[in-house]
């Protein structure tokens, strides 16, 4: 390709130009909002018209990780002096930690945040895998009814999934898996699965069986050959299904509302539950969200070159 | 070094019969090309040999020993596919040590082993870099070097330079034939290009529709063809073929071609060993076959040539036979222009007869 064009493709027209950085700035708005609401001082995080310059601190971080009571009376200056400077913050604020023996109890969240974690790290891991499985196969093997399958499949993505959510919790308190982590990893591994055997299948169908079979004439098994060739091959493909699945599972507010409390609960039901208690301090609900935003952003960004490959598949490949 | 014999092989793709009772035998070390048209079943053919397809009846036999029960894998036969199929996520050393991987050799005797059918192809320059920076014709040779390396009984090639450009092609042509004869390696070779068929085969199996039509070496191939179809299909510019009607003239035999009956003489001989045929008769010449004069001569007839195509080294001259028209090559510029009248002949002794209901060939002899 010659190398003007290529510097024009690079540089862009100004017109697009300006459409990609208004259409970033809407995008990154809420984040951007998020983000400084979350170091702000709980007087001016409400405040008509926003407060843009602020003196950023750490207290709503330090209130999301603490579980915390209103001071009946100001803390002595002795008592103020001894405690940690995020304590001081609090003081501050009008509130104390809670500590029982000495030791501060620290709140709900990083147990949250790990059941999030846990939930969907594992569900993504399931959904991915055996849908790379079932895409291969279906790919690359003549089955019965293949179209019908796969049809099937796709259909349990049809309708909302909340309009089963009655008929779930029945069934999960049947079963007893209302409140636990495998329970909630059954249920996004199921919601992704098919988006992941749909997804999967095509970028295994851009694979050229030629590939396994050379391998197969040289001496490999079809396992070996699967694991030495399509799966390199289809990283890309690997990389953009569980990007969609983290999210998918991360992000999911519904059924872990319905299904978990305790034990099992995730991160997003989590976060607006501490709206309801006491007064609505909108910094720690920010600082939640903000951290909770984390993960995903750190995935997608670890994945950024195979995701932008992903998404251009069929127009990089001949 | 290996014998691969076919026995009645059939394969359907649901009711697409695609492989039809074929029979051929390779011998070993020789070089056989399966030449066809486009879906005739010449790469199923040579994927059921390799093991990545399995037949619905007959046998196939390497060395004597039917592998039917044996996977691809342990059939010891290298792969030359159509599009290379070079792993895109390893270099080029790695796509030609990855057969030799699979049988866990020592990593000093792969190394050695790569490199050496690397010099061999003058590829040693680019073990390094990855399938998408070689040029179409490095990729053919990692291809090549991939199958080669392992030493295997017998090699199978897809039309492993159809997706070169035309002057690669032939320089490919050119280095696959000095490998064959360097590697003395048992070939099937599969290409629509029967250019490429005549120049580098043994023997050559034209089919058609799932059906064997002819065997045989490149020259048998060309001057008796078996039927209408591989007269049709080998040889370029393709033979002419017409009806012919055959026609008793005073002491000798004259065979018209067109509706309108311009008839070319023929030795008497040939008379009673078409009369069987006599009402379906087609006749087959390649454009060498026709020859012409500028002046009246015995035998000749005068006929218009109507369109002239330069070709460089020869002219193909078209000439108008009543409503026909036939084919003729010439030394170039031995018609000035399209409209002249010239004299033509046909050689009888590059003659084709064929029976235009079964489209066999009727051989003839041309003496007495
Ligand atoms: N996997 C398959 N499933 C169904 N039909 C197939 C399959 N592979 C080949 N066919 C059909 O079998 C016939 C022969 O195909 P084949 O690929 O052997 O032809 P070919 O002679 O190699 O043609 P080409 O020169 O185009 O490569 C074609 O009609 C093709 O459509
Ligand atoms: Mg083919």
């Amino acid at each position: 390709m010659a190398a003007v064009s290529s510097r024009a493709q690079r540089i862009g027209h100004p017109i697009a130009i300006v459409a990609i950085v208004v259409s970033t700035l809407i995008f990154l708005a809420p984040i951007y909002w998020i983000a400084t609401t979350a170091f702000k001082p709980r007087a001016v995080a409400t405040s008509v018209p926003p407060t843009v310059v602020f003196s950023p601190e750490v207290t709503p971080f330090v209130k999301l990780f603490t579980k915390r009571v209103q001071l009946k009376e100001q803390p002595t200056q002795e008592v103020y002096d001894a405690a940690p400077w995020w304590e001081q913050r609090l003081f501050d604020n009008g509130e104390r930690v809670l500590r029982v023996k000495g030791e501060v109890l620290p709140s709900q969240y990083p147990k949250r945040f790990m059941n999030s974690l846990i939930v969907a790290g594992l569900s993504t891991i399931l959904a991915v895998g055996m849908g790379t499985f079932t895409a291969y196969g279906f790919s690359r093997f003549r089955i019965a009814g293949q179209d019908d399958l796969l049809f099937f499949i796709l259909s349990t993505r049809m309708l909302p999934p909340i309009v089963v959510a009655i008929p779930m919790f029945l069934m999960y308190r049947t079963f007893g898996m209302t409140d636990t982590h495998i329970g909630l990893i059954i249920l996004y591994t199921a919601f992704n699965l098919s988006f992941a055997v749909w997804l999967m299948k095509g970028f295994m169908d851009e694979i050229p069986k030629e590939y396994e079979e050379a391998a197969l004439v040289d001496g490999y098994t079809r396992l070996q050959s699967f694991f030495k060739i399509v799966l390199p091959e289809a990283t890309t493909g690997i990389a953009a299904t569980a990007v969609f699945s983290f999210i998918i599972a991360w992000n999911e507010y519904a059924f872990a509302l319905i299904l978990t409390n305790r034990r099992a609960q995730t991160a997003p039901p989590f976060i607006p539950s501490q709206i309801g208690s006491g007064v609505v301090d909108w910094t720690v609900i920010a600082a939640g969200t903000f951290l909770f935003l984390l993960p995903v952003a750190i995935f997608t960004f670890l994945l950024r070159n195979h995701l932008l490959r992903g998404v251009t598949f069929g127009a990089i490949r001949k | 070094m290996a014998e691969i014999k076919l026995q009645d092989i059939e394969k359907y793709f649901g009711d697409n019969y695609v492989i039809r009772k074929l029979n051929l035998t390779i011998q070993n070390k020789e070089f056989v090309v399966l030449l066809g048209p486009s879906g005739c079943g010449k790469t199923t053919t040579l994927r059921a040999i390799a093991g990545l397809e399995e037949i619905d009846s007959g046998d196939i036999l390497i060395d004597g020993k039917p592998v039917h029960e044996l996977r691809a894998g342990n059939r010891d036969i290298a792969f030359v596919f159509q599009l290379f199929a070079l792993y895109p996520h390893l270099t080029a050393y790695d796509n030609i040590a990855f057969p030799l991987r699979a049988t866990r050799e020592s990593k000093a005797s792969v190394d050695e082993k790569v490199r050496a059918v690397a010099r061999a192809l003058q590829i040693e320059g680019l073990l390094s870099r990855r399938p998408s920076a070689l040029s179409g014709g490095d990729m053919q040779r990692v291809a090549i070097g991939r199958a080669l390396v392992r030493r295997p009984k017998a090699m199978l090639m897809d039309e492993p330079i159809g997706a070169l450009d035309a002057k690669l092609r032939e320089e490919m042509r050119t280095e696959l034939k000095r490998l064959h004869l360097e590697n003395d390696q048992t070939t099937v070779y599969v290409t629509h290009d029967q250019v490429e068929a005549m120049s580098l085969a043994d023997r050559i199996a034209i089919m058609n529709e799932g059906v064997l039509q002819q065997v045989g070496t490149p020259s048998e191939v060309y001057d008796n063809p078996a039927n209408l179809f591989v007269a049709q299909f080998v040889g370029s510019p393709v033979m002419n073929i017409t009806p012919a009607n055959l026609q008793s003239a005073n002491g000798g035999t004259k065979v018209a071609i067109g509706q309108d009956g311009v008839a070319f003489d023929f030795p008497s001989a040939i008379e009673p060993q078409l009369s069987a045929a006599r009402s379906d008769l087609m006749l087959g010449v390649r454009p060498e076959g026709v020859l012409l004069a500028h002046n009246e001569a015995a035998g000749h007839v005068a006929v218009e040539a109507h369109i002239i195509e330069p070709l460089g080294a020869y002219d193909i001259v078209d000439l108008k036979i009543g409503n026909a028209f036939l084919r003729a090559r010439t030394a170039s510029g031995f018609v000035d222009r399209p409209g002249d009248m010239v004299w033509a002949r046909i050689d009888p002794a590059q003659t084709h007869f064929f029976n235009s209901l079964s489209g066999d060939a009727i051989h003839v002899r041309l003496d007495e």
